[in-house]
Order: structure tokens, then C-alpha cells, then sequence
């Protein structure tokens, strides 16, 4: 039980595993260790960063939805009142053509009975040209009594 | 088992023979051959063992032997974090080789104590001492390289003239001086010696109670042997450990200036 030359021989030998386990061996383990965790905690923030696109695309769908909902509600709202204009508008304008026809057939009935009017008056004329001629049995000159004739046609109409 | 072959001898002989070091040479050039050649193959051991893990060592999924090897040194390089905050190359290393090889050699003590004897003696080598941490050589080697080192970085770190005033002008001021230099040089020097005298006296006396425990009738031998080898894990790993978390310590003292 006495110190002796062992003494630097184990001394020898424990610098030499040092510097060899400083050299070789905990370098490349720890690194890959290291590495390692990098790997993980990237993998960890990606899965996160992933989530949380994914619940803002989530959010973003749901507004784009809603957004869409309210145009196609606001598009047919659009629609409805359009279309009640379409029909007000074509009831208006049905009103309109209807008024204008009776006016149209109205003066046209007038213009007829003041042709049937103007022709009777004529017919009339000539009678009572042709009956005054009866009755004074002699020729009347239309050109002569023209006055006349137009006198009486005008008190007939 | 060997016990009748010391009959003769009787049992303080058994003891003795247990031991005793296979060793050569005279005087202070004694060389304990054991001693050398079972630190060095476990060393070799040790190296063999990290240095496969370290050269398959991926990133990727990790094999067996290099998860056992990223424990090892996880295990070690949190207890280097906890208690050093500076930034050294050589101490997480340092602790993991102190780790592993003290924890090798104590290993060596679960053996049958006489198996490797008998081995030896079968090669025609009379005495044979296996575990090499029950060698004062070996624990004072290894606890005065961890003094040289403490000396080292106390003078890189503090300088000269720092790491001298800590010495001198601690903890009573520039009037005490000579008693604080005394003071100090006691701690200093109580480091290395209490790191080699603990580790070899657990496991001095650990594989003394193995040989008296051999020394028992065959029948009773199990009881005790089987208790103590299991509660010796404990030990074992516990000496290494110890070892190694109190050289990260005196090394994070020695780097940190007042």
C-alpha cells in the first residue's frame, strides 16, 4: 500500500483517455445530439406554424364564406327589387299602351264618324241637290250655287 | 472456491493474499502491473465503447449503443451545466472520462473476488489485485491530475497575481496573511486527497467485506455476497458520480474570480 511509480503511469494513462474523449468522442456525440434537438424543436415550431396557418386559413374561409353569403343574399334582394320594378315598370307600360290604344281607337272611331258624317253630308248635299233640281225642275249649276251648297252641307254637319 | 487453498495460511493469509499487488520493480520504480493493466484494458473499454457510438453518430433515429452513449453524455453534461457557467472544451469531457472509467474500475469489484485471481494464478501470476480504484495509485493519479488542473485554470482564469491574492488575502484580509495562505493551502490541498481517499477507502472496504464474506462457509456465502453486491451498484456508481460532480465543481471554483 505504498505510492509508487503506478502513480504516473495511471496519471499517463488518464491523460491520454481525456484527450482522447475530448478529441473524439464528445464532439461528434454531442453534436449529433445537439443536432438532434435542433431537428426536433424545428419539427416541433413547424407542426405549431402549421396549426396555426391552418387555423387562420380556417378563419380566413369562414369570413370569405360569410362575405360570400351576404352578396348572393344582397345579390338577390337585388334581384327581388329588380324584378318588382320589371313588373311595376311593364304594368306601367301595359297601362300606357292600353291608354294609348283606346285614345288611338277613340279618335279613329271620331275620324270614322266624322268620315261617315262628312260622307253623309255629301250624300245629303247631293240629295237635296238633286231633290231642289227635282223641284225646280231645271238644271242647277254646282259652280253657280256653289254658296249654297256649301251652306247647307255646313248646317248639316 | 480458493479458501481452502489458504487453509494453511488462515484467513488473515487469505486477505493478504487478496491484497497484495502483482508488482515489479523496487522502491518508489514499484509498478503495480494490475493495477496499469486492468485501468488500461477498461479504458480501452471505455474508448472502444464511445468511439463506435461517436462514429455512427447521426442525427437521425439513434442506434442502441448510441442512445446508451448520448445518456451517458446528456447525463454528464447536464450535471456540467448545472454547476459550470463558463465555457470549457475540456471539463464536460473530463467529467465524462472520470465518470466512466471510475465507474469501471469499481465495476471490476462486483467479480467474484477470486475468479480473476484464480485466472491469474492458472497463468502463473501469484497475486493479482482486479480492481484498480482499491489502489491508492490509481485514485491519487487520477485525483491529482483533476489538482493539476484546478492549479491550471485558477491561474489562466485569475492570473498569477489574482489566483496568489486569493490565496494570501482570503478570508481575513492583508493583516492574517500568513495564516490565511494557510488556510487556503489546506483547502487546495484537502481537494485532491479527499477525492482519491473516498473513492479507494468505499472501495478498499468494499471488496474487503467481499473476501470476508468469501471467507464464510459456502451456505451462508449467497446471503451476504448477494445483498452487498446489489446494494454495491449502488455504491460503485455513486463513488463515480461523486468523482466526477466534485472535480466540475473544484474546476467551476477554480474559474470563477472573486
Amino acid at each position: 500500500m505504498s505510492i509508487n511509480a503506478t502513480l504516473i503511469g495511471q496519471m499517463i494513462t488518464f491523460a491520454l483517455l481525456v484527450w482522447f474523449t475530448m478529441k473524439y468522442i464528445w464532439p461528434p456525440l454531442f453534436d449529433s445530439l445537439e443536432e438532434r434537438r435542433k431537428k426536433i424543436a424545428e419539427g416541433l415550431a413547424a407542426a405549431e406554424k402549421g396549426q396555426q396557418e391552418m387555423q387562420l386559413a380556417e378563419k380566413k374561409a369562414k369570413s370569405v364564406l360569410k362575405e360570400a353569403k351576404e352578396q348572393s343574399s344582397e345579390i338577390v334582394n337585388m334581384a327581388q327589387k329588380r324584378a318588382n320594378e320589371i313588373v311595376e315598370e311593364s304594368k306601367e307600360n301595359a297601362k300606357k299602351e292600353s291608354d294609348r290604344l283606346i285614345l288611338a281607337a277613340q279618335s279613329q272611331i271620331q275620324q270614322q264618324i266624322q268620315q261617315a258624317k262628312e260622307n253623309l253630308r255629301q250624300e245629303v248635299a247631293a240629295l237635296a241637290l238633286k231633290a231642289a233640281e227635282q223641284i225646280l225642275g231645271a238644271e242647277i249649276d254646282y259652280a253657280k250655287h256653289q254658296d249654297i251648297i256649301s251652306k247647307v252641307s255646313n248646317q248639316l254637319g | 472456491m480458493a479458501t481452502e487453498a489458504h487453509a494453511a495460511e488462515g484467513a488473515t493469509g487469505y486477505i493478504i493474499h487478496h491484497l497484495t499487488t502483482f508488482s515489479v520493480g523496487e522502491g518508489f520504480w514499484t509498478l503495480h502491473i494490475d493495477t496499469l493493466f486492468f485501468s488500461v484494458v477498461l479504458g480501452g473499454l471505455f474508448i472502444w465503447f464511445f468511439k463506435t457510438a461517436a462514429e455512427k453518430a447521426t442525427a437521425g433515429v439513434p442506434g442502441l449503443v448510441q442512445s446508451f452513449a448520448e445518456m451517458l453524455i446528456e447525463f454528464v453534461d447536464t450535471q456540467v451545466k448545472d454547476t459550470f457557467h463558463g465555457h470549457s472544451k475540456l471539463i464536460a469531457p473530463l467529467a465524462l472520462t472520470i465518470f466512466c472509467w471510475i465507474f469501471l474500475w469499481n465495476f471490476m469489484d462486483l467479480f467474484p473476488v477470486d475468479i480473476l485471481p484464480l485466472i491469474g494464478s492458472l497463468m502463473g501470476i501469484e497475486y493479482l489485485r482486479v480492481v484498480p480504484s482499491t489502489d491508492l495509485n490509481a485514485t491519487f493519479a487520477m485525483s491529482i491530475s483533476v489538482f493539476c488542473l484546478i492549479i491550471f485554470y485558477s491561474i489562466k482564469i485569475k492570473g498569477a497575481w489574482g489566483f496568489t491574492k486569493e490565496l494570501t488575502l482570503q478570508p481575513f484580509g492583508v493583516w492574517l496573511l500568513p495564516f490565511n495562505l494557510l488556510l487556503k493551502l489546506v483547502e487546495e490541498f484537502a481537494k485532491p486527497i479527499s477525492l482519491a481517499l473516498r473513492l479507494f477507502g468505499n472501495l478498499y472496504a468494499g471488496e474487503l467485506i467481499f473476501i470476508l464474506i468469501a471467507l464464510l462457509p459456502w451456505y451462508i456465502q449467497p446471503f451476504l455476497s448477494f445483498p452487498w453486491a446489489i446494494f454495491h451498484i449502488l455504491i460503485i456508481t455513486l463513488q463515480a458520480f461523486i468523482f466526477m460532480v466534485l472535480t466540475i465543481v473544484y474546476l467551476s471554483m477554480a474559474h470563477e474570480d472573486h
